[in-house]
């Protein structure tokens, strides 16, 4: 029996964890190794509802099911990965959070979401974060970037902190930041000298894609 | 008549508030504030791992003790805005960080001189009865930004004012202004020129602050209006139905906190509820459904006999264009069909993010036709044609008549020259319009003198708190000349 990579890519598509799940073990039962299954089954699956976004046929709920369905795949996938001694070659290390005070977290969560979906490694590090945990977090987790959300007038202020707080650790050069939030513009990005904004969850995938070029480009990730 | 448009059948009306009461009553709401937990537990509220659970019982009490009406004063005592009943009233939208400049028609932090002028204009037009501490000043330093956009406004003002404080110690700060302004405590109680909003985390989140905020106002007898604003679809259920059981699930725990903490202290059922658009993640506030959920909202306020608010007369566009005027138009005639006592958001564009003043005046045009709308069509004598006709005939000269001299004032009303009505002569667009009558209304403005006591005292605050952080000097406020000199 051949590998269904056509079902796997529509249980993305179709925003289906349980069979995505199914088919995800089905092709472990057949043989498969994880990251054909990964590469050839799921991600074209994620990469149709990424198009059909793009043309106003999907929304954001159907992304977030596409992405609970990937989920649900690589919950198999990833730890016959490992008992293999192999890795998904991760788009780099994330980490998010909201400002101090601010525990508004339905943007960044949804942004760690598509990130995730998207083969990158995220650290959520929740509501109402210090600058210095963020900082603190970077160091520990070898972090490529670090994105902060803040839907307040009064707690954007706090993502000029946490840019403050990576440059006393002395990670700026090292670590992307990134802001985003209702009341966040290019030019309060520029100002606090954030190295982006992104004013919605896609485009901030696009946004992290673009900074860690780089990075994609070392480990020949294509999702 | 009156026009007046219901959106909810009245039975929807009903089973939203059965479903608002068992939603306090088996799911609970989060109220962080120690002190107003234990008021709640001691009125015989469960507590659960920081949750409360509401027994129907001590809601219902708390809504039979909230004021019907009150209303709110100018600082020279007169009463300008009436909450209760289907009375309208327009304010602008608050607490923006970007301005629209006036030259460039790109947004830039707004400073200090831009909140002045903005209070400026608002205070010459007659469509807005209140002033709103509409932009937070980037020129202050944000740990006073609270209370210095407060003292602005009593500053250059007369009007009342929609404000609202982001911490304790700066409502104390601000209280002492509005009292100072008054002339005392009792006196800010019986003619209160400020209504403070409180705005509960959807989905029925009461954090510290804003639980602790609702007892400090509930005591010191200064009306709190609650900004409840589920999010439809993310932070609250996708339908406009739900959302609505959200907001007023909100709305009644927070008066129950207040109530608990003085019963018959004046609170307002308010909020900036909108859709969550599905594409963008954005939060619309010129979407039709946001305006039907402010309507939805309102009316079952309105069946509670409860003051309500809404925020309506913004729009999403990032400039002034077809956009923002249809938005800004349509909410505005809605919110005024729907009887909303107090609508706040004129002059902002971009999802709240900034404000314009020329967008501000078009945004007056919008107001003062749907206050035309609200006087309706009267008859004005016994007969409605035919004495006009039994008098000119079939001559169609009716311009002529003493009836029309004297009833077209009336009937109809003039827009500034904003609204182009003319025929001839260079057809500027409506920026420039507007740019042209803001100035002359930023020109005609005479700031109201403050007494002189009440004016040195405010001063006095305002130099003792900017001092605590070092700040040696108010923008935009001159220093009192010195008695006797």
């Amino acid at each position: 029996m051949e590998a269904d990579f056509a079902a796997m890519r529509q249980s993305i598509v179709d925003g289906a964890p349980e069979n995505a799940l199914a088919l995800a073990k089905q092709a472990l039962e057949q043989g498969l190794h994880p990251l054909e299954i990964i590469d050839n089954g799921f991600v074209p699956g994620m990469s149709e509802v990424g198009e059909q976004f793009a043309k106003h046929q999907m929304f954001l709920p159907d992304m977030l099911a596409a992405a609970e369905a990937m989920k649900a795949a690589m919950s198999v996938l990833e730890p016959e990965l490992k008992r293999q001694g192999e890795e998904r070659p991760s788009a780099g290390t994330v980490i998010l959070g909201t400002t101090k005070g601010d525990i508004h977290e339905i943007g960044k969560t949804l942004v760690g979401t598509l990130l995730t979906a998207n083969g990158f490694k995220v650290h959520d590090l929740g509501v109402d974060v210090p600058s210095d945990r963020f900082a603190a977090s970077a160091r520990e987790l070898n972090a490529d970037l670090v994105g902060v959300s803040a839907l307040l007038t009064t707690t954007m202020r706090g993502q000029r902190s946490v840019v403050q707080a990576l440059e006393t650790a002395g990670l700026r050069s090292s670590v992307k930041i990134i802001v985003g939030g209702a009341p966040v513009t290019q030019r309060w990005a520029e100002e606090i000298g954030a190295d982006g904004y992104a004013k919605d969850a896609i485009s901030a995938v696009a946004l992290v894609r673009n900074l860690l070029a780089h990075k994609l480009a070392a480990t020949e990730v294509t999702v | 008549m009156r026009p007046k448009l219901e959106l909810l059948e009245h039975s929807l009306v009903e089973s939203i508030l059965d479903e608002a009461f068992e939603l306090l009553e088996t799911i609970g709401t989060k109220v962080a504030a120690p002190e107003a937990v234990d008021l709640l537990r001691s009125a015989g509220a469960r507590l659960e791992d920081s949750i409360v659970r509401l027994p129907n019982a001590l809601v219902r009490q708390a809504l039979g003790s909230v004021p019907r009406e009150f209303s709110l004063y100018t600082r020279s005592g007169e009463r300008a805005v009436h909450y209760g009943g289907d009375d309208v009233h327009f304010d602008p939208g608050s607490s923006c960080l970007n301005i629209l400049d006036s030259e460039t028609q790109q947004p830039r932090p707004a400073i200090s001189a831009d909140l002045i002028r903005m209070v400026q204009v608002t205070e010459m037009l007659p469509e807005f009865a209140a002033q709103a501490t509409a932009m937070v000043c980037n020129d202050v330093p944000s740990e006073i930004g609270d209370w210095y956009r407060l003292l602005l406004v009593l500053w250059y003002s007369d009007k009342p004012v929609i404000t609202g404080a982001f911490s304790i110690p700066t409502l104390q700060t601000m209280l002492e202004l509005l009292a100072t302004d008054a002339g005392g405590l009792e006196m800010l109680k019986e003619k209160p020129r400020a209504v403070f909003d409180v705005c509960p985390s959807p989905p029925l989140n009461w954090s510290e602050f804003a639980s602790q905020n609702m007892l400090e106002l509930a005591r010191a007898g200064v009306p709190a209006q609650i900004v409840s604003m589920p999010l439809a679809g993310a932070t609250a259920p996708v339908t406009l139905a739900g959302a609505i059981v959200q907001h007023a699930a909100e709305c009644l725990a927070g008066i129950t906190i207040h109530q608990l903490a003085s019963a018959g202290a004046p609170v307002v059922w308010g909020g900036a509820p909108a859709i969550f658009d599905m594409r963008t993640g954005n939060t619309p506030m010129g979407a039709i459904e946001t305006a039907m959920l402010d309507m939805g909202c309102a009316q079952v306020g309105k069946s509670l006999g409860l003051p309500t608010h809404g925020y309506l007369v913004a729009s999403d566009s990032r400039q002034i264009d077809a956009q923002a005027g249809m938005e800004s138009g349509g909410s505005a005639l809605l919110g005024a069909l729907a009887g909303i006592n107090m609508i706040s958001g004129a002059g902002m564009l971009d999802f709240l993010a900034c404000h314009s003043i020329e967008k501000l005046v078009i945004d007056a045009e919008a107001i003062a036709s749907a206050q035309r709308l609200l006087a309706g069509v009267e008859p004005h004598g016994e007969k409605l044609a035919i004495n006009a006709f039994a008098q000119t005939g079939l001559h169609g000269d009716f311009l002529k008549l003493k009836e029309t001299r004297s009833l077209f004032r009336k009937e109809q009303h003039f827009p500034s020259a904003v609204i182009d009505r003319r025929s001839d002569g260079k057809a500027d667009d409506i920026l420039t319009r507007a740019r042209i009558r803001a100035n002359e209304l930023v020109t005609g403005c005479q700031r109201l003198p403050l007494p002189r006591q009440v004016e040195d005292r405010l001063f006095a605050i305002a130099t003792r708190e900017a001092g605590r952080i070092g700040l040696d000097h108010l923008p935009g406020i001159e220093v009192p000349v010195p008695s006797g000199s």
